[in-house]
């Protein structure tokens, strides 16, 4: 491109008058190796330009929903409601009713009772396996001693 | 609106937020906690983000607004300067060296400029945006952002070419 033209633009771009277009040119311009020696400080500043052009926003930006938010605080409710739940029902479970007996002769009748009921079921039980005794008599059949 | 849409809409401008805060915070943590802020709140407001005529701009004078309050803030007090890393240009070591020495030098020189004129080189040199859209971003008028800008470039120019000269003469 013509210096002359250059120096115009340059004329007009310090008095804020350039259009984006012409800008553009001026920036193609300086970002050769070898411009005019007079211009020659005009270069960093363009430079300058285009390098801060392409600094990026990296930072992730946390964006949260109300609707998420409604979600957790429900969570945090239940969450409360079964503790509670926990507090006031393990104090009940320890008074309950074990089936104690104050008076010993009560005691004694009751394990009797229970222990003669146990017993007898445990002979109807075993009655019931009287006949394995046939398997014992039919080997001695076949075997003889 | 889901989460993807509303991505849709802030993702090809956020970077701009992000330099536009960075100028004028100076700091990349203050700037990176600028922007996030930034984009909170659209999020927040996503119902309205509909009726926005132009939702780039209108974040754009949303950053201007927030980091002005951030700087006039007592917090702004303890800002931190940091040193960007610029990119290889192809060329010998010395070249490079002067040349990312007075890329910083021009750095530098923005810093010193006052929060509008800062913001007007940022909005047009930086990002290219039209006269137009600037002056609606900034709440002024298209003859002040022209004022503006002329008075920042000749300020760049004026101490570039001290430092360029500085040693020669």
């Amino acid at each position: 491109m013509v210096l002359n033209n250059i120096e115009q633009l340059l004329e007009k771009y310090n008095n804020g008058e350039t259009s984006l277009k012409e800008e553009q040119q001026l920036k193609d311009y300086f970002k050769q190796e070898t411009v005019a020696p007079h211009l020659e400080m005009y270069k960093p500043m363009f430079a300058y330009f285009s390098v801060s052009q392409e600094e990026k926003f990296t930072k992730d930006v946390p964006l949260k929903s109300n609707k998420n938010n409604l979600y957790k605080w429900i969570s945090v409710a239940a969450v409360a409601v079964l503790m509670l739940g926990f507090y006031f029902k393990s104090p009940l479970t320890s008074a309950e009713d074990l089936g104690t007996y104050d008076d010993p002769e009560m005691a004694y009748l009751e394990v009797k009772k229970s222990l003669e009921m146990i017993s007898k079921q445990f002979n109807k039980g075993a009655s019931s396996i009287n006949y394995l005794a046939e398997v014992d008599n039919t080997t001695r059949l076949i075997f003889k001693k | 609106m889901t989460q993807t849409e509303f991505l849709h809409i802030v993702m090809p401008f956020k970077d701009k937020v992000f330099r536009l805060a960075k100028r004028l915070l100076v700091s990349r943590e203050e700037a990176e906690d600028a922007t996030q802020e930034v984009l909170l709140k659209l999020w927040k407001n996503k119902t309205k983000i509909q009726e926005y005529k132009n939702v780039e701009a209108f974040s754009m004078t949303m950053t201007k607004n927030f980091c002005l309050d951030k700087l006039k803030s007592k917090q702004a007090q303890n800002l931190k300067l940091v040193h960007s890393n610029y990119q290889d240009n192809n060329t010998s070591l010395q070249k490079q060296l002067e040349f990312s020495d007075s890329v910083n030098w021009v750095a530098k020189i923005m810093e010193d400029l006052p929060e509008q004129q800062k913001m007007v080189v940022q909005l047009r040199d930086i990002e290219q945006y039209d006269f137009d859209e600037i002056a609606k971003m900034l709440d002024m008028n298209n003859t002040a952002v022209r004022v503006a800008l002329s008075r920042a470039r000749k300020t760049i120019r004026e101490k570039l070419t001290k430092t360029h000269n500085y040693g020669v003469k």
